[in-house]
């Protein structure tokens, strides 16, 4: 990329990459003016195929909160789909927290893609899941703490979703933004599951893999995209201070330099995590039969607190008595489910 | 693991003592005692920490003076045949680490006087100083009086004596100041990036104290590096995609260059060291500062701000970067095992360091001195130079242009050219032997 960048001349009115087409934009990640068609789709279909994310006749779930990273990731990959001959069976999957104000609107924007581009559409609810929506965690709970919740409870809902579709891969829209906020947030915090989060694709062990197609993809230009559909819902229960901090540093880095983002994706990729470090072991939940690494899982031990009318536990220190070992392994995790903030990720 | 229990032990410590002083509060609101030896009065030094008024002058003071010594011992950073050179720059970090070595030198210097046979000798001690005045030119005003005071402040350490060795940044480039001088402001000048400009002088600093050190026979440099720069160095090398590298700088012992380089204040934070300062007495001299509007500048806000918030950010940051695998570099090399005092090795092997045991395939870049990774290969082989440097190097040091390229490596010092010639050869090297490596006999082969 360096010498692609040291090569550029600013070819008098013709795109940089095909050198063929006028230019229609200045693109934020590194300053090239490219056309219209060699923005965008041309490089998410090159993350596809350098990666090998999919194989032709796979069923494939996008996870679709309405927001503008999954809508354009829904369109992005339909196009790809029919254009580059995937072969794979899309659907649209959606998660609906039982958030007052908030989840609304999302979701009617999913149910106008589902009918702009042909994907099946599966909306599950914490409600059916669990029994519970965030509204009444909230009034169980109150504001602090009630993220966890929602973190927990969402991933292990996709997986769930993901499973009654009998999809092979699950899609997010993840981008590079989100991405580098990760890595600066383990950093920050713990980096007990950095290695976890940079790949392009995890969890290939487990069931159902998750992808990223948009991992290399700057917010901005997500932004930028022709086909955005207004919808920026925030949470409105969860303005997450850490992530606002983070996100707000990666924007002035931005600024400052545009490629610091996939710096920052660069550098977590590099990390070498020390062998003695104990990552957990992956096994399954004894009550609910999904992945964990614990004798029941995070949302089987949150949702046995909140039916017992206890729903402090599982969060932060209590249980973990006068072990120290336990204490670190506990917080760091807690930790981490909470910088996982519900509203700015889409998932 | 040493570095992750040094880090968990102070965050730990500090957890716990943070619930004491709470109890204390509660129970006599109208007499404070010093929370570690109940008997003394505590200080207040009023700049808002979350931990003031809890400890007494002298509890506080033993316990920073303590975190540098247990680093000093656990790692082997200073042993009784060791010249050392401290790397001064008149700031607060600097002058403490210069104050714990002169007091850690006088105690061996009585250990030796009153010893009988007098088996230990003291190690020496010296004091570098990196005149950048040739890079700003900014701060020729107030300059000699820096010095001046530098060397009274040396002076004022004695005994036992330590040289001062003022050193112009310009000196790397070679003996004819003139010259040299005009080849640093001509290589700077072709840095367009401004966080590569600082990064750029950052590295010939270095470059100026090694070469002081190795040619004044010193065997160990002493860089005051504090918990709260390395956290903020910690980010600005993954902001900058060192993620590989970045844990060969925040090890307590960094011994890629030819004198080792060791941090014996690396577990100790700012606000503790500027405490000191102020209740020591320890004067420093801020000289002026050319204003930073790049990368460092950014990292360094949000670290300070962070650090508001939260008071053990900085330690959480180090701490979870000591996670990172250390490199094979990052201790004191073995040959010095046969001086190293018995209690340091009976500490060593206590802390059973496990580090990173591929010694022969490291390549470094030339121009920072980082261990190069995979992911830092060029595909275009086109120029020696762009190949053999980072990918961090290429983006905001070395020119963009290609034509720029051999002007630019015209103006670099020697030691950094022949490092990429080395860099060549290794390349060679390792080809060879992937050659012919069907006909190479293994030693325990042979032995059979």
């Amino acid at each position: 990329m360096e010498k692609g960048e040291a090569k550029s001349k600013k070819p008098a009115r013709l795109c940089c990459i095909c050198n063929e087409r006028r230019p229609v934009l200045k693109r934020p990640k590194t300053l090239q003016q490219i056309c219209r068609e060699c923005f965008y789709e041309e490089e998410i279909h090159q993350a596809i195929v350098k990666n090998r994310l999919f194989k032709s006749g796979e069923r494939v779930a996008i996870g679709a909160s309405g927001g503008k990273d999954s809508t354009v990731l829904a369109y992005v990959l339909s196009e790809l789909n029919r254009r580059h001959s995937y072969g794979l069976d899309l659907f649209l999957l959606s998660i609906d927290e039982g958030i007052t104000g908030y989840r609304d609107d999302s979701l009617e924007t999913v149910k106008r893609n589902e009918l702009q581009y042909g994907l099946p559409l599966q909306i599950l609810s914490y409600k059916d899941l669990y029994g519970w929506t965030m509204d009444d965690i909230v009034k169980m709970i109150g504001l602090k703490n009630n993220c966890t919740f929602c973190g927990v409870f969402r991933r292990q809902a996709l997986d769930r979703g993901a499973a009654l579709l009998k999809v092979d891969k699950l899609v997010t829209g993840h981008n590079a933004d989100d991405i580098a906020e990760t890595v600066l947030l383990n950093i920050l915090i713990s980096l007990g599951i950095l290695s976890r989060c940079t790949s392009i694709t995890t969890g290939e062990d487990g069931p159902i893999p998750r992808c990223k197609p948009f991992k290399y993809t700057y917010e901005k230009e997500i932004v930028i995209y022709p086909f955005l559909l207004q919808n920026l819902s925030e949470c409105i229960y969860s303005p997450n201070a850490y992530r606002g901090f983070a996100r707000e540093f990666i924007k002035d880095l931005e600024r400052l330099r545009p490629r610091a983002i996939l710096d920052i994706i660069k550098s977590g990729e590099d990390f070498r995590i020390a062998t003695t470090t104990k990552m957990p072991e992956q096994g399954t939940c004894e009550r609910c039969g999904y992945i964990s690494s614990q004798k029941w899982c995070k949302a089987c031990v949150l949702l046995d607190g909140l039916n017992r009318g206890l729903p402090k536990m599982g969060i932060g220190r209590a249980r973990g008595g006068g072990v120290n070992g336990g204490d670190h392994k506990k917080e760091t995790t807690v930790k981490t489910l909470e910088s996982k903030q519900c509203g700015s990720l889409d998932f | 693991m040493a570095c992750n229990s040094s880090g968990c032990e102070s965050g730990g410590c500090y957890g716990r003592e943070k619930d004491n002083g709470c109890k204390v509060v509660d129970v006599k609101e109208t007499v404070r005692l010093c929370v570690k030896c109940k008997s003394n009065e505590p200080m207040t030094f009023g700049d808002g920490g979350s931990d003031d008024g809890r400890f007494c002058a002298e509890c506080f003071r033993s316990n920073v003076y303590g975190k540098f010594r247990l680093a000093v011992t656990s790692h082997a950073m200073i042993t009784p045949s060791d010249n050392v050179l401290v790397a001064f720059s008149g700031g607060s970090s600097s002058r403490v680490a210069l104050q714990f070595v002169h007091e850690l030198q006088v105690k061996a210097l009585k250990n030796y006087e009153a010893s009988r046979d007098r088996s230990l000798p003291v190690f020496g001690v010296g004091v570098a100083f990196v005149d950048e005045s040739a890079a700003y030119p900014s701060l020729s005003g107030g300059l000699s009086d820096a010095v001046e005071w530098i060397r009274s402040t040396v002076l004022s350490l004695s005994p036992p004596e330590k040289d001062l060795h003022v050193v112009p940044i310009e000196s790397v480039f070679g003996s004819d100041s003139v010259e040299a001088r005009d080849r640093l402001v001509k290589l700077l000048d072709s840095v367009s990036d401004e966080t590569g400009k600082e990064d750029l002088l950052l590295h010939l600093k270095m470059l100026s104290l090694q070469k002081v050190a190795s040619e004044n026979g010193y065997n160990r440099l002493v860089v005051g590096s504090c918990t709260s720069r390395l956290a903020s160095h910690v980010l600005t090398a993954t902001v900058k995609g060192r993620g590989y590298s970045l844990s060969a700088d925040i090890q307590h012992v960094d011994a890629r260059w030819k004198v080792p380089i060791v941090l014996p204040l690396r577990d100790c934070v700012w606000q503790e060291i500027t405490r000191l300062c102020h209740l020591d007495g320890l004067k420093t001299v801020e000289l002026a500062r050319h204003p930073q509007s790049g990368i460092n500048d950014l990292v360094s806000s949000f670290v300070a701000l962070l650090q508001e918030e939260n008071p053990s950010r900085e330690c959480t940051i180090v701490r979870t970067a000591a996670k990172l695998t250390p490199f094979y570099f990052n201790k004191i090399p073995e040959t010095d095992d046969s001086c190293v005092p018995m209690a340091t090795q009976r500490r060593l092997k206590k802390f059973n360091l496990k580090y990173d045991g591929s010694m022969t395939t490291e390549a470094f870049c030339p121009i920072c001195n980082s261990p190069l990774n995979g992911s830092d290969s060029s595909e275009d082989e086109s120029d020696a130079l762009y190949d053999a440097c980072c990918s961090s190097c290429r983006f905001q040091i070395l020119p963009q242009e290609p034509s720029s390229l051999d002007h630019f490596g015209s103006l670099l010092p020697h030691h950094m050219i022949s490092q990429v010639k080395h860099h060549q050869k290794f390349d060679s090297q390792t080809y060879l032997r992937e050659k012919i490596k069907d006909c190479l006999l293994l030693d325990d082969e042979e032995a059979v």
